[in-house]
């Protein structure tokens, strides 16, 4: 539903597909995320919400197997980032066992949004309008 | 072939991001062909990612040695993250939350602390430093003898 094609995880390199649903980025990440991937992908995101004039970023993380400080950091920033560009962020999908990891890690992300899949966190930031849904 | 078979010790290099990645990879096989759940595994790969992030940005690279443990009762794993950079100047400070000299969050060492059962750094300044950690696929670390 995401249309995640063009991810390529083996050896070690794939680009994370961020895209454009009406006034939305929605950044899916998936599998291994590298540091330096991680780092490029705020950049990434920044630029695009100040060029497309988003108002909502939703961050997918159903993929990813773990969230260590460094990869919560950089959301948190990311987050933090695309606030101060006018624009809500909200993590989705997170998976139990990476909540259970990151509270005794004490890396509760205070401050950032979440919600248990895109599409509640879509709702959340009052983009329910969808293709298939009706037109606007 | 069966899954009594054990994996042998292996040692990894870290150096890089990549490393990193890998180290994250392998531990987590080897955790699940221990028996770990899946909270367990998650808890072990998490507190290795941040003991190699450490290996690599604080002692300038290294390598982590998997060892799988078997005390006939459980199983486990035990990673020994080995650099000879500069060490821990202050070790009580440095496992403090919130302290940080890299620029992260200050969690690394202390939170990796809580995510196993068994944690111990040696460091000398100026020689390298050395996080051993052990998890237990079962909940209770079978090296802590029970009541009496």
């Amino acid at each position: 539903m995401t249309g995640a094609a063009g991810i390529g995880p083996a050896g070690g390199h794939f680009t994370v597909p961020v895209l454009q649903l009406g006034d939305v980025l929605l950044v899916t990440l998936q599998g291994e995320l590298h540091d330096g991937m991680a780092e490029q992908l705020q950049q990434d995101i920044t630029d695009r919400i100040s060029h497309t004039r988003v108002t909502g970023v939703v961050i997918d993380i159903s993929g990813v197997e773990i969230v260590d400080s460094f990869l919560g950091r950089v959301l948190a920033e990311i987050a933090a980032g695309a606030g101060l560009l006018a624009a809500r962020t909200v993590l989705a999908g997170m998976r139990p066992a990476v909540a259970i990891t990151l509270v005794e890690l004490g890396l509760t992300l205070p401050g950032l949004r979440t919600a248990l899949d895109v599409e509640r966190a879509m709702e959340l930031l009052g983009a329910a309008s969808r293709p298939g849904e009706g037109s606007p | 072939m069966r899954a009594a078979r054990h994996a042998a010790p292996a040692t990894l290099p870290i150096g890089s991001d990549a490393d990193l990645a890998w180290v994250r990879q392998q531990v987590r096989q080897a955790a699940a062909e221990l028996g770990f759940g899946l909270v367990q595994q998650t808890k072990l790969v998490t507190a290795a990612s941040e003991l190699a992030r450490n290996t690599l940005v604080h002692g300038g690279g290294g390598q982590v040695r998997i060892t799988p443990l078997d005390t006939g009762q459980s199983q486990g794993l035990r990673l020994d993250f080995v650099d000879s950079g500069p060490g821990i100047r202050d070790l009580e400070q440095a496992m403090t939350d919130g302290y940080t000299s890299g620029g992260g969050l200050g969690l690394g060492l202390s939170g990796a602390k809580r995510l196993v059962h068994e944690f111990e750094v040696d460091s000398r300044p100026g020689e390298g430093t050395t996080v051993t950690v052990t998890a237990w696929a079962t909940p209770v670390s079978p090296s802590r003898p029970g009541p009496p």
